[in-house]
């Protein structure tokens, strides 16, 4: 079971806990809600949980939960300029739909 | 699928939920939004990649224009292309023909006495061409955060009074935007340093700008900035460095001082290129025409020297103003983009005795600053983070008797606040109450700024100081005021939204606070005289009328004279300026009238006692 990140992602993931002053790296999740079922979580990560799982890309830690691992796995984490828009994209291999806005996703 | 942004820890936001609000520093010569995205908070660039906006709208037939290619039509389209409308907010018509005689704008008179500029498109208020530049802005910042924006914390000079607060919040909602927070510039730039969550005490701000510089002194305090002091100089800035660079060349070159318009020009983009240049170059050359000559970074700074020296003078003046000592400035921050010149750096630094703060972009760090603050209001940032509160720039009160000002929430009060103040009736049967809202520092209403007057009406009647009529004064998050009277007894109310008369010029608004210092003691003295004028004037018509009223009955001759005579010295003395006299003489009016009204009184009981059971009085 692995996480992943893009070099530009792990980049740009760098660059703002730099920008932030601390933090050991970036939480991925998911919880549910929204209109779709299920919500992606992206947080900085200041204390590690005892079950979280933790990957490395690029020198940056990704830091997961178990349950979350399960609709995550797979998944690369990529950071896109669309327009003027700039974020976070997840290519998540598991995702079987997605809301027209795709913020959230069902397995 | 919809990009995402990295959230504080427990802080991820539901699909949909998403808060996403930014900080504007809406500028006299350049605009920027900024916003906070995945921790860090940064300005917002357009699809060329340029963050600054040039405040500058063209109106053309079908068409407007802002920005870049505006202020670049300004020469060819003078009275359609509108600069620096930030001098003009809040502003009467008057006002502005004061500003500057060379305005290439046509003015027109409003409904309101806000000014219009004749445009291509018709009447623009001030308002209107703000709200163009923010609307620029606004889209930008969706395009960008990909989403609708929740609010926006938009900057505004601590100086700015009522009015021009009201203006910029009118130009805002005209633009679509929801404010979150009007906030001080000065206090914007501290908090991109994250000065409000370091230690308490004293900060300054030195903004030095293109062509205005400012300096503030904030004193933080459990988590809020008071402003304690504003000063600067409007007629100082970037170009003036630009100039003196110029005036060296035409001297240099043995040029005419009569030059043509595109000449000037030219020699002042030389100037200006000199000086970016010389901020990290020792020496530069100049070429004009066939004259070529070096400039050495040492020989600049003679050139600007006085005009340094000009801003430090404003500096110490206002630290002087704030009631306390340089040394006990605790930290420094640089704005504007003349804070670049390294002279500029060493001169405040010596003066304050400590570097200044010069990591953040000096253009752009109010925006920056804004944009946290936006963050934290939209509720984007963890508990941790204090909620920054802001204090009202001058004291507001009302008219009292005699011309005086009575303060009912002082100058630097946090807000929102609401303060309430009991008043009552002067005359005998009073029946209405005309409330007249004021703002500023000094004792007398003359040198206060009027904001608006309404009347409580319907009060019922009663004798001169038994109405109680409580006046509320409120003010809102953004520093607006509501104001409502009630007479408690009946219950009438009466309220008003301070929609302020426009009209005061920036010199004026600067001197209210100074003027307040320098003129503390005179102040103290005309409010004596005038509440001691008020005293006798209120003695005299309550005597006039008991003896017009009684005097035949209840005195001799000999007491009338003495009485006469009294009255006759303190009407003489009234409206002199002897407070001591007038106040003796008050005293000795009411005391040979002393005997008169205790008859006054046994006969008005006498007459109500008068062929009535004792069960009934009982009563």
């Amino acid at each position: 079971m692995a996480i992943s990140m893009t070099e530009s992602a792990a980049r740009h993931v760098q660059r703002s806990l730099e920008g932030r002053g601390k933090g050991e790296g970036i939480r991925l999740g998911v919880r549910t809600t929204g209109c779709s079922g299920l919500a992606y979580v992206l947080e900085f990560v200041d204390a590690l949980a005892e079950e979280d799982q933790v990957f490395e890309s690029y020198g940056v830690k990704v830091i997961i939960d178990p349950k979350s691992l399960v609709y995550l796995d797979g998944t690369e984490l990529d950071f896109v300029k669309e327009g003027l828009n700039e974020g976070f994209k997840f290519n998540n291999p598991n995702v079987r739909g997605e809301c027209g806005c795709g913020e959230s996703f069902n397995v | 699928m919809a990009l995402l942004q990295i959230a504080e820890p427990g802080m991820a936001a539901k699909p949909h939920q998403r808060k996403l609000a930014v900080g504007i520093d809406l500028g006299t010569t350049n605009s920027l939004v900024a916003a906070v995205r995945s921790g860090v908070s940064e300005p917002l660039p357009d699809e060329q990649g340029d963050v600054i906006l040039p405040s500058a709208v063209r109106y053309l037939e079908n068409a407007i224009e802002v920005g870049m290619v505006a202020k670049q039509s300004a020469a060819e389209d003078p009275f359609n292309t509108i600069l620096s409308v930030k001098r003009f907010m809040g502003r009467g018509l008057a006002d502005i023909k004061q500003l500057g005689e060379q305005l290439p704008y046509r003015f027109a008179d409003g409904e309101s006495h806000m000014p219009f500029i004749e445009t291509a498109q018709g009447l623009k208020s001030p308002v209107e061409v703000s709200a163009d530049i923010l609307r620029v802005l606004r889209t930008r910042a969706e395009k960008t955060l990909g989403g609708e924006l929740v609010g926006a914390v938009i900057t505004v000079p601590a100086y700015f009074d009522d009015a021009q607060r009201q203006a910029t919040k009118d130009a805002a909602r005209l633009a679509g935007l929801n404010v979150l927070r009007l906030l001080n510039e000065p206090t914007a730039a501290a908090v991109a340093y994250g000065l409000d969550r370091g230690a308490e005490g004293l900060i300054a701000i030195y903004d030095l700008g293109g062509g205005t510089f400012d300096i503030s002194i904030l004193r933080l305090s459990k988590g809020v900035f008071e402003v304690l002091a504003t000063g600067g100089d409007s007629a100082l800035g970037g170009d003036d460095f630009d100039h003196a660079i110029a005036t060296w060349v035409i001297e240099q070159a043995g040029l005419s001082t009569n030059l043509a318009p595109s000449q000037q020009r030219q020699l002042l983009q030389l100037g200006c290129a000199a000086k970016e240049q010389l901020s990290t170059q020792a020496s530069v050359t100049l070429n004009y025409g066939d004259w070529q000559g070096e400039l050495t970074r040492e020989h600049f700074e003679i050139l600007v020297e006085p005009l340094i020296a000009r801003s430090l003078k404003a500096c110490r003046r206002a630290v002087r103003d704030s009631g306390c000592e340089l040394d006990e400035v605790k930290a420094v921050v640089m704005v504007g983009g003349s804070t670049r010149v390294p002279q500029v750096r060493s001169a405040v630094a010596k003066l304050f005795g400590r570097e200044p703060l010069t990591d953040i972009d000096p253009d752009k760090v109010v925006a920056i600053g804004a944009a946290i603050q936006a963050d934290t209001l939209a509720g984007n940032r963890g508990g941790e983070e204090l909620l920054l509160l802001d204090v009202i720039p001058l004291s507001l009160g009302l008219e009292t008797m005699g011309g005086l000002m009575e303060k009912i929430i002082p100058r630097n009060t946090t807000i929102p606040v609401a303060r309430a103040q009991d008043f009552t009736t002067y005359k005998d049967g009073q029946s209405a109450m005309m409330i007249h809202v004021l703002q500023g520092e000094r004792e007398l209403v003359k040198d206060a700024r009027s904001l608006a007057r309404f009347e409580l009406r319907g009060i019922p009647p009663m004798v001169a100081g038994a109405a109680k009529i409580r006046v509320t004064f409120q003010v809102d998050a953004d520093g607006l005021l509501s104001v409502s009277a009630r007479e408690l007894s009946s219950g009438v109310e009466a309220s008003i939204q301070v929609k302020p008369s426009y009209g005061l010029t920036d010199g004026e608004i600067a001197r209210m606070l100074q003027d307040s210092f320098q003129y503390a003691g005179d102040d103290m003295s005309a409010r004596v005289l005038r509440e001691h004028q008020v005293e006798a004037r209120r003695l005299l018509e309550a005597v006039q009328a008991a003896v017009t009223e009684d005097g035949d009955r209840l005195l001799d001759a000999e007491e009338r004279e003495v009485i006469t005579a009294e009255i006759g010295k303190l009407k003489d003395l009234v409206d002199t300026s002897d407070a001591s006299a007038i106040e003796t003489q008050t005293k000795r009016l009411s005391h040979v009238t002393d005997a008169f009204a205790a008859r006054r009184m046994d006969a008005s009981i006498k007459a109500a006692l008068a062929g009535r059971r004792l069960n009934e009085i009982e009563e």
